[in-house]
């Protein structure tokens, strides 16, 4: 398909603390007992593009991504994974990695995003409306206004997307990132002569997943070393900046050729510092492509999101995505486990290899990793532990993450805690909404 | 004439209790169709030869009404007496009442005159006498009941149709401007309604009102996600309206205009919650003669069919005989006589008992009864009235011509001509474009807004009343067109330079911002040089508006840009402080000092400034204060503006917190003496000394300021070179001064 894949994986997210630790990246935190990275690779590998470059931020963890990679993936695709330095906002590595570009589109991804719509189908919508950048968006369940009622703290708060539509849904118009603290928003009113109609929508979420065109942007990002951000100012500009000109003049189904050739000719233009728009001219438009509803879509970029994603992936909505096959009582548990007398695991939960329980516990709607220790009487609600985990006879975890090689010493209660690597917890501790992490040695 | 379709049975359920009411008003309440309207009111003007309110009247006819009320207030006894004439008085179905009010100004007053009447008592349908539609009613109406039982609060339903506005001229075709509707996708709830050209403020430069962003509120999509922001709609002007309607009106006595008053205000109105929804429609036709441009293009509409059953074949019901419709929609009456040679186009109607004669050529035009065109006569896209006689040799283009006009010989009307009843165009005249010509002199009162402009319209047509032109029309349709000439010869002193030697009328002088709408609104098409001039000017504008949001995206683009946009905020910063110091130092009453203070101090806070800032702009303030006075000499201008510091220094120095502040004060002086004012730049020292006598700046600022100078460009150091004395002064006598100070406490 001649497309080529920048997947954004992050390195040691501050939102993600106190999960991500040097070891695990945010690109390797288990996700339904896979690392995420691996939902975004095989997302790609299903469309059958095989070229990726995996950013990383920081250079150890791009070591460790790289080394899981290579070991994952190989053979099946052409991962290039590429560190970055740390403090680099999403446009400025794409920037830092746009010599690695040859197709004639690329497109960038978060990784840490989980979805099931096809990426080659959105490619798809990039090469037939011929634009400049196609967005992946995808309805939003909930309005922005019950979002805010749930008073989720890790979200940035009641800021949501603006986002105009012509009136086939097929062009993407207006962007207001929700940036803008103030209470209007504005349209410029040539673009709505030139359109007549636009849709408005606040039911849209952008997905971070993006087709771009390589010239194009590779020619934006080197003329304008201010912009930092893909979604704030890369598509920003690109949206205002597409049919600012000559807009009844631009053709939609224009062949391959005159594009690039429109392409190179603006790009001289900028080159010699003539044409301030380049893209103006160019009669490439912003196009979008929306998810239909029954696809599932959702990315991990705060605690909230990793146990939501992770209470998705192991029940009905998006158990699919991680391959694994789903028992008659809805579980899926491991077949080295091994589960104690009067032990039960209820339905959409997980359970990995090797973790073994003991007498009468109870996991309902959790994700419980490989090889953990459980005692007897243990109670996980709503919770996601994850690998070499010991829990001793008696505790109790409820709305809280658990990362790998925790020690929770017997009759411990946890709610609503994020417990970082290696931590332990005392006996008969109770502990409500903290984030517990091991100090750091130096 | 009216044709009740099967939809009345459908609509039985509710006519049981109400039958279907509808209220036209039979008066715009606007100016546009003046000079024509002075004489004959609007709704009866003829489309096409047949009366603007016939079209209105056999439309409700047919779509089920039952019961119309026709409101008149100009010219009431002119409809009045065309009602009764007409065969809508004796229609088997359909009842037609007549409201007459004579103190009504708007369309508001008028709703208000039809709630006290009592008369209405359920939905109704509103509509203005100059809509042309063939839409069905049936469904609009039963949207607007189904959504009147579960919300009390929908109050109206609006027609709208899809009409795209010229990307150049922001008009539509109809020759409204555009307008700006937000419209909830799903409910069709009407959010917000706006004509992006004022009607209030005329323009005459190109874009200046044109806005160039929309501003949208957030708090619109707290109940909904999604909202659909269009411009390719068209208010058809057809309402569906529940009887609250009318006590809104009522309720609200300064609501005047149907659209700018009361949908706005309903809509801005949280409060009542009242609702308006849309109603789109696509394949049937709905269109309001509102002006000019608007009457030619819907008489071409009809004539194209667009309109059906209201074309002229149906409607013309002559007294010979029908309209008959040939090939390339040529419509012909009875009666019509055409010379061998006369070349008839396409698109074009010729009324009863006309005329044409040698060589004519006609195209796209509308000749109304019993005209006479004489020979080698050129006439296109005309609306020509009855009785209107046109000689040999007459070129008419875009033009209307009203009843009993003439046009002698030779005469030439340039595109957007309009001469009212009886006007004659002498011979060999040309009539240059856009005039308006009646025999009527124009009121010279001054129109200032709108409201008074509507309620001129209707004063004078209530003057004209009593003189009863339509009586006169009669007279001279039925008589010779000579009485006319005879009216010419006794009539006034006609200026020739206005109609032509032996003509007669007067012309009509533009008002102010008259020229803009005269090429917007007339039955000419826009002339191609004015399209380019006004694709250039926004080919212009466009490239400023991007350059203008890609600064705005932001910020973040570049360093340099920023910064603009930080002057831009500067230079209000200091105007604002220049016009509160300007109001204390002009003595406007009660602004004292204090309050200056006060003020500047707010101002400070508001754009987030330091006192440097206040105090630099303060004392740019003071500066211009001092050259505002005349100043033919450096000497004078000296001692002015030592006089001006005595006074205000103080002022000055109640935003000098420290020395740094000062040196900004230092450091705009030296700008305003490179930049801005070139005749301080020799008094630099001078100002310099008076500014350290009056302790505004103080030594260690001055002496700052000097170090920091000690370094710059040679180009730099202009004044300090100059003030090198004093300094020089200030450093070596600085025990001297610590004693002086003393002395004075």
């Amino acid at each position: 398909m001649n497309f080529q894949v920048v997947v954004l994986a992050g390195g040691l997210s501050k939102t993600m603390y106190p999960l991500v630790s040097k070891d695990v990246p945010k690109a390797l935190l288990p996700v339904g007992n896979r690392p995420l990275l691996s939902y975004v690779l095989e997302l790609v590998e299903a469309s059958n593009i095989k070229d990726i470059i995996v950013v990383v931020s920081g250079d150890d963890a791009a070591l460790c991504v790289g080394n899981w990679v290579t070991e994952a993936f190989h053979d099946r695709l052409r991962v290039e994974v590429s560190g970055v330095s740390e403090d680099l906002d999403t446009a400025e590595a794409l920037r830092a990695v746009s010599h690695l570009l040859t197709a004639d589109d690329f497109l960038v991804v978060s990784g840490d995003l989980v979805c099931d719509v096809p990426v080659g189908a959105v490619a798809a919508a990039h090469r037939r409306q011929g634009a400049l950048v196609t967005a992946l968006l995808w309805p939003h369940p909930s309005t922005p206004n019950s979002e805010t009622a749930s008073g989720d703290k890790t979200k940035q708060p009641t800021t949501f997307d603006i986002i105009g539509l012509n009136s086939t849904h097929q062009h993407l118009l207006y962007v207001s990132t929700g940036m803008q603290s103030a209470r209007d928003f504005q349209v410029r009113s040539s673009l709505l002569r030139a359109v007549g109609q636009m849709e408005i929508r606040t039911d849209l979420v952008d997905a971070h997943l993006y087709a771009f065109n390589r010239l194009l942007v590779q020619g934006v990002l080197e003329s304008r070393p201010g912009q930092k951000s893909i979604k704030h100012d890369l598509v920003p500009y690109l949206v205002r900046s597409q049919l600012g000109l000559g807009v009844s003049s631009t053709t939609v189904g224009s062949p391959l050729e005159d594009r690039v050739e429109n392409v190179n000719h603006l790009l001289d233009a900028e080159a010699f510092g003539k044409n301030r728009l380049p893209v103006a001219h160019s009669g490439l438009k912003c196009s979008t492509y929306i998810a239909s509803k029954d696809r599932y879509c959702s990315r991990v970029n705060s605690l909230q999101a990793y146990l939501d994603v992770n209470r998705d992936l192991a029940g009905p909505e998006a158990i699919h995505l991680t391959g694994y096959t789903v028992s008659t009582q809805n579980n899926v548990i491991h077949e080295t486990s091994e589960m104690g007398w009067k032990s039960t695991v209820g339905p959409y939960c997980m359970l990995g290899d090797g973790s073994t329980l003991g007498e009468r516990c109870s996991i309902k709607r959790s994700v419980v990793g490989r090889h953990c220790r459980i005692g007897s009487n243990v109670k996980i609600i709503n919770s996601v532990v994850m690998n070499y985990v010991t829990v001793e006879d008696g505790s109790l975890i409820q709305n809280s993450i658990i990362c790998s090689n925790v020690i929770l010493q017997e009759r411990s209660m946890l709610k609503d805690c994020q417990v970082g690597p290696g931590y332990v917890v005392g006996p008969r501790m109770e502990i409500k909404g903290e984030a517990l992490a091991k100090k750091e040695k130096l | 004439m009216a044709k009740k379709g099967a939809r009345t049975t459908e609509m039985a359920d509710y006519e049981v209790h109400v039958p279907l009411q509808a209220v036209l008003l039979a008066d715009s309440f606007a100016q546009k169709f003046r000079p024509i309207t002075l004489e004959r009111p609007k709704m009866l003007l003829p489309l096409v030869n047949v009366p603007m309110i016939d079209y209105t009247l056999e439309w409700l006819a047919s779509a089920g009404v039952e019961e119309c009320f026709v409101f008149c207030c100009a010219h009431a006894n002119q409809i009045t007496s065309h009602l009764n004439k007409s065969p809508w008085m004796s229609q088997p179905d359909f009842t037609v009442s007549i409201i007459e009010s004579h103190d009504c100004v708007s369309a508001g007053d008028a709703l208000r005159v039809i709630e006290q009447r009592g008369v209405v008592r359920g939905d109704f349908v509103l509509v203005s006498g100059d809509t042309v539609s063939n839409m069905s009613l049936t469904e609009v109406l039963k949207e607007h009941q189904e959504r009147r039982k579960k919300d009390k609060l929908a109050v109206m339903t609006m027609v709208v149709k899809k009409s795209k506005p010229s990307p150049l001229t922001y008009q539509t075709r109809l020759g409204n401007d555009e307008l700006l509707l937000m419209i909830d996708p799903q409910s069709k709830q009407l959010l917000h309604y706006d004509a992006v050209r004022e009607p209030g403020s005329r323009d005459s430069l190109q874009g200046n009102y044109v806005q160039r962003h929309v501003s949208l509120d957030r708090s619109i999509f707290h109940d909904r996600p999604v909202v659909q922001l269009s411009n390719n709609l068209q208010d058809c002007h057809i309402d569906i309206c529940s009887p609250e309607v009318l006590l809104l009106f009522t309720d609200n006595f300064d609501y005047q205009q149907l659209r700018r008053d009361f949908v706005k205000g309903l809509l801005s109105d949280e409060i009542m919650g009242n609702k308006i929804f849309t109603y789109e429609i696509s394949n049937e036709y709905a269109a309001r003669v509102d002006n000019l441009r608007a009457y030619d293009v819907v008489s071409q509409d009809i004539i194209h069919r667009w309109t059906y059953p209201m074309v002229p074949d149906i409607l013309c019901a002559g007294p010979k005989a029908s309209m008959r419709l040939e090939r390339c929609n040529v419509y012909k009456e009875g009666g019509v006589i055409l010379a061998r040679t006369a070349m008839i186009g396409e698109n074009t109607v010729l009324g009863e008992d006309t005329t044409v004669g040698d060589n004519s050529s006609i195209q796209q035009s509308v000749i109304g009864r019993g005209c006479t065109i004489g020979k080698n006569v050129v006439i296109e896209g005309c609306h020509i009235w009855d009785d209107v006689r046109i000689e040999d040799y007459v070129q008419l283009r875009y033009s209307v011509v009203c009843d009993g006009a003439t046009v002698k010989k030779g005469a030439i009307l340039e595109p957007g001509v309009v001469l009212s009843f009886r006007v004659v165009i002498g011979s060999e005249f040309r009539v240059p474009a856009y005039s308006k010509i009646s025999m009527v002199p124009q009121p010279t009162e001054e129109d200032s807004s709108d409201e008074e402009l509507e309620y001129a319209d209707v004063a004078s047509g209530r003057a004209d009343s009593p003189r009863s032109p339509f009586t006169e029309d009669q007279s001279t349709r039925n008589g010779s067109i000579s009485g006319d000439e005879d009216d010419t010869a006794e009539g006034p002193n006609w200026d020739p330079i206005e109609v032509g030697e032996t003509g007669a009328g007067y012309r009509w002088a533009v008002r102010d911002g008259g020229q803009e709408e005269e090429w917007r609104h007339s039955v000419a098409p826009i002339p191609p040089e004015k399209i380019q001039e006004i694709a250039a000017a926004n080919s212009e504008h466009d490239v400023e508006e991007v350059d203008y949001d890609i600064r705005a995206l932001g910020g973040r683009d570049s360093l340099e840009e920023e910064e603009d946009e930080d002057e831009e905020e500067e230079d209000d910063f200091e105007k604002e402080v220049a016009e509160t110091f300007l109001r204390a130092a002009r003595g406007v009453s009660g602004v004292q000092q204090e309050h200056v203070v006060i003020e500047v101090n707010s101002l400070k806070l508001a754009f987030n400034k330091t006192f440097a800032d206040c105090a630099g702009a303060m004392f740019k303030a003071i500066i211009d204060l001092a050259l505002e006075a005349p100043h033919p000499t450096a000497k004078e201008l000296l001692s002015i503006t030592k006089d001006v510091f005595s006074r205000w220094g103080s002022l000055l120095c109640k935003f000098l917190k420290g020395s740094d502040d000062e040196h900004e004060v230092l450091l705009t002086f030296e700008e305003i003496c490179i930049e801005s004012h070139k005749e301080f730049a020799p008094l630099f020292s001078q100002v310099l000394h008076m500014l350290y006598d009056i302790d505004v700046v103080s030594e260690d600022a001055i002496i700052a300021w000097a170090s920091e100078k000690q370094y710059a460009d040679e180009s730099d150091k202009v004044f300090l070179k100059q003030s090198e004395k004093f300094i020089q002064w200030l450093k070596e006598a600085p025990e001297e001064e610590d004693e002086d100070e003393e002395d004075d406490t």
